[in-house]
C-alpha cells in the first residue's frame, strides 16, 4: 500500500470531523504564531533602540557638564576642547567638536519658525554625529574660522520656511542676524518625542557671537578613530579633562555618554523582554500541544473499533500506524503552518507602536515543537491501537 | 480431491484461569472443502463466536492446528496474518462493522486498498462486487444512509471483492428484520451457486435450513454435523427459488 494512499485515508479521517480538527489546528495556530510574533516584538523593539543608538553615532562619546548655574569652574570652555586633539595625550582621537546650542526664532520673508535646537559647532560634527547633509553643502573650516554666517537647516525647517521652494542662499534672520542657508539636512528617522528634523546647524563662532555669549559649551562630541578604540578614547578624555579641571576626588564636575555604553544596556534590556515574551508564547504553544494530544487520545480511543474492522480486513499494522501518525502530523503541520502565515501576516502591522522583526529561527523552533508533539503524542495511542488483537479492538467499547 | 479450504484439527480456547476458567472450545475438529455452504449453529455460550474469531484469525486459539489454504495460520507473524485477513478470508459481521463516514464503494475498496491495487482496477472491481449484491446504484451513500440489510450487503460486498478463498459471516442476519434477512439470504444462495465457500453462524433455524451442511455446537464441542444437500449443487435456497422468491 503506498504512502499515498495512507496520507489520503489520514485526510479522510481529519475530515470526517472537520470541526474538531479544525478546533485543534487553531490551538496550535495560536500557539505558533503567539511564539513566532511576540518573539518578533521583543526582537522588533530591541532593533528600533539600537537603530536609534546607532543613528547617533557608535563611535563617539559626548562630554557634558554636570555642573549647574554654569559656575566657571567647571563649565566645559573652547580651550578644553582644543586641549582635546592632541595626538601625544589622546591618539585615538579622530575629530572634535564643541557644541553649542540653543532655541531661535528663524524668520524668512514674515515667516517666523522656532527651531527647538539651534547647534553651533565646527565642521567635524557633521561626520561625527552621523548628520549628513542632502541639497547643498556643509560650512567649512573657513566659515568657522571667519565667523561667516551661514546655516544648515534641518526639513522641517526647510518645509516650514520654504514650502516649495528651494532654500539654498537664501538669507533668514535669527536673533537680529541673516544668516545666509547652505544645505539641508538629510532626513533623519526621530528618537523618542523630539523632531530631530527641527534644527539647524551653523558655525560655532557666527552663534556665540549672535544667540549664546562666549560663554560655556554646551556639550564637546569627541569621535574616535575606530569603534573599536571608544573605550580608550573615553579614559583618554578623562585624563585629559581631569588635568585641566584640576579634578581629585572620584566625582567628576562632567559627564562622559558613551554611545556603544547605552546600546549594550539597552540590547541586554530588550533580550530580557524578548525571552519574557518568547516564554509567556511558548507556554500558549504547550496549551496547544496538549490539545493535540488530548484530541488525539480521544480519536484514536473513540476509533479503536475502526481500527480492529480495518485490521480484520487485512491492514497491516504499520499502515494503521502510518494513518494516525499522520492524521497527527497533519494537525500540527497545517496549525503550524497557518500559525506561521498568521504571524508573518501579522507581523507586517505595528504592535503597540513597534514594527515586529520575524526572528528565523524562532519559525523553525515553534513548527518543529508544533510537529514534535504532534508526532509523539499522536503516536503514542496509534501504536497501542495498531498492537491491539483485532478481537479485541473490535470488542472495544 | 483438491486440498480443503479449512482444516481444523482438536482446536482448544480458554479463557481466563483457576476457578474462572471457561472452556469455550474442547477440541473442535472439522474440515471444509472447497465450494461448501456450511451453517454452525448453537445457543449461546456454545463457542461458535470463538471459534468463527479463530477461523477469521482475528483471534488465536489456546491449542490446535488451524489449515486455512494448507497456510499453517498460528504459526504466521502479523504481517503474514494481516495478508491472510487480506487474501483468504472474507469477515462478515453481525454488527455489519463499515467504515462510518465513508462512502459504500470507498468501504468496499478498502481490503483492496491494503492489498495495494491500482485506484482505477480498485474502483471497478468495488462496484462489480456491488453490482453482485444490488447496490451499485447506493455506491455513493454513506452507512447511515443505508437501512440495516444494505449495510450488511455492503459489507458482504466488502467481504468478496478480494476474491477470497472462504468467507465467513458471523451471525450475518441477526441484527436484521426478516425482509431484510431473505435479502442477504439470497445474496449468499447466489454466491454459494456460484462456486464460493461460505461458512457462517447462526441460531435461526430458517437461515441454517438453506445450508449444504449443518454444524451444531454445543458447550464447545460438535454434536451435530448433517450433510443437507450435494456439495456440488446449488444450495436449496436457490432450488425452491420460488417459494422464497419476491
Amino acid at each position: 500500500m503506498s504512502f499515498h494512499e495512507v496520507v489520503r485515508f489520514a485526510l479522510r479521517g481529519l475530515s470526517a470531523n472537520k470541526l474538531r480538527s479544525a478546533l485543534t489546528m487553531l490551538g496550535i495556530l495560536i500557539g505558533v504564531a503567539a511564539v513566532i510574533l511576540l518573539v518578533a516584538v521583543g526582537n522588533g523593539s530591541a532593533q528600533a533602540i539600537s537603530d536609534r543608538i546607532e543613528a547617533l553615532g557608535t563611535n563617539t562619546i559626548t562630554v557634558m557638564s554636570t555642573g549647574r548655574g554654569g559656575s566657571s569652574s567647571t563649565a566645559l570652555t573652547k580651550d578644553m576642547a582644543d586641549a582635546l586633539v592632541d595626538p601625544v595625550l589622546a591618539p585615538d582621537v579622530k575629530s572634535v567638536s564643541p557644541v553649542v546650542s540653543s532655541s531661535a526664532t528663524v524668520t524668512y520673508e514674515g515667516t517666523d519658525h522656532d527651531v527647538s535646537s539651534f547647534v553651533g559647532t565646527t565642521p567635524g560634527w557633521f561626520t561625527a554625529s552621523n548628520t549628513p547633509v542632502g541639497p547643498g553643502a556643509a560650512f567649512t573650516a573657513d566659515d568657522e574660522a571667519q565667523g561667516r554666517r551661514v546655516v544648515v537647516i534641518g526639513q522641517t525647517v526647510a518645509e516650514e520656511l520654504f514650502p516649495g521652494t528651494d532654500p539654498i542662499d537664501k538669507q533668514v534672520t535669527v536673533g537680529g542676524a541673516l544668516f545666509t542657508v547652505v544645505g539641508v539636512l538629510a532626513e533623519k528617522s526621530s528618537t523618542g518625542f523630539q523632531d530631530a528634523n527641527d534644527t539647524a546647524v551653523a558655525p560655532l563662532t557666527a552663534v556665540r557671537q549672535v544667540l549664546t555669549g562666549y560663554g560655556s559649551l554646551n556639550s564637546i562630541l569627541v569621535e574616535a578613530a575606530d569603534p573599536g578604540k571608544v573605550d580608550a578614547v573615553q579614559s583618554e578624555v578623562s585624563t585629559i579633562l581631569n588635568q585641566k579641571l584640576n579634578v581629585t576626588s572620584s566625582t567628576t564636575p562632567y559627564r562622559i555618554q558613551n554611545a556603544s555604553q547605552l546600546l549594550a544596556t539597552q540590547t541586554e534590556t530588550a533580550d530580557t523582554f524578548t525571552t519574557l515574551l518568547g516564554a509567556v508564547a511558548a507556554i500558549s504553544l504547550l496549551v496547544g500541544g496538549i490539545g493535540i494530544t488530548n484530541i488525539m487520545l480521544v480519536t484514536v480511543t473513540e476509533r479503536t473499533r475502526e481500527i480492529g474492522i480495518r485490521k480484520a480486513l487485512g491492514a497491516p499494522r504499520r499502515v494503521i500506524l502510518t494513518q494516525f501518525l499522520i492524521e497527527a502530523t497533519l494537525l500540527s503541520v497545517i496549525g503550524g503552518a497557518l500559525g506561521v502565515a498568521a504571524a508573518l501576516i501579522g507581523s507586517s502591522f505595528e504592535i503597540v507602536g513597534v514594527k515586529p522583526v520575524i526572528v528565523p529561527s524562532s519559525v523553525g523552533l515553534a513548527l518543529g515543537v508544533s510537529i514534535a508533539i504532534g508526532l509523539f503524542f499522536g503516536g503514542l495511542p496509534a501504536g497501542r491501537a495498531a498492537r491491539l488483537r483485532p478481537i479485541d479492538a473490535l470488542r472495544y467499547e | 480431491m483438491s486440498r480443503p479450504v479449512l482444516d481444523v484439527r482438536d482446536l482448544k480456547k480458554i479463557y481466563g484461569q483457576g476457578e474462572a476458567t471457561v472452556h469455550a472450545l474442547r477440541g473442535v475438529s472439522v474440515t471444509v472443502e472447497r465450494g461448501d455452504y456450511v451453517a454452525i449453529m448453537g445457543s449461546s455460550g456454545s463457542g461458535k463466536s470463538t471459534l468463527m474469531n479463530i477461523l477469521g484469525a482475528l483471534d488465536v486459539p489456546t491449542s490446535g492446528t488451524y489449515l486455512l489454504d494448507g497456510v499453517d495460520v498460528s504459526r504466521l507473524g502479523d504481517r503474514q496474518l494481516a495478508l491472510a485477513r487480506n487474501r483468504l478470508i472474507g469477515f462478515i459481521f453481525q454488527a455489519f462493522n463499515l467504515i462510518p463516514r465513508t462512502s459504500a464503494v470507498a468501504n468496499v475498496e478498502l481490503p483492496l486498498a491494503y492489498a495495494g491495487v491500482k485506484p482505477k482496477e480498485r474502483r471497478k472491481r468495488a462496484m462489480a462486487a456491488l453490482d453482485v449484491v444490488g447496490l451499485a446504484d447506493r455506491a455513493r451513500h454513506e452507512p447511515n444512509q443505508l437501512s440495516g440489510g444494505q449495510q450488511q450487503r455492503v459489507a458482504v460486498a466488502r467481504a468478496l471483492v478480494t476474491e477470497p478463498a472462504l468467507l465467513l459471516a458471523d451471525e450475518p442476519t441477526g441484527n436484521l428484520d426478516s425482509r431484510s434477512t431473505e435479502d442477504v439470504l439470497t445474496v449468499f444462495d447466489q454466491l454459494s451457486s456460484s462456486g464460493r465457500t461460505i461458512v457462517l453462524i447462526t441460531h435461526e433455524p430458517e437461515v441454517g435450513d438453506r445450508a449444504k451442511r449443518l454444524i451444531r455446537l454445543v458447550d464447545g464441542d460438535i454434536v451435530t454435523d448433517v450433510r443437507q444437500s450435494p456439495i456440488n449443487q446449488p444450495p436449496v435456497g436457490v432450488l425452491a427459488g420460488g417459494r422464497h422468491s419476491l
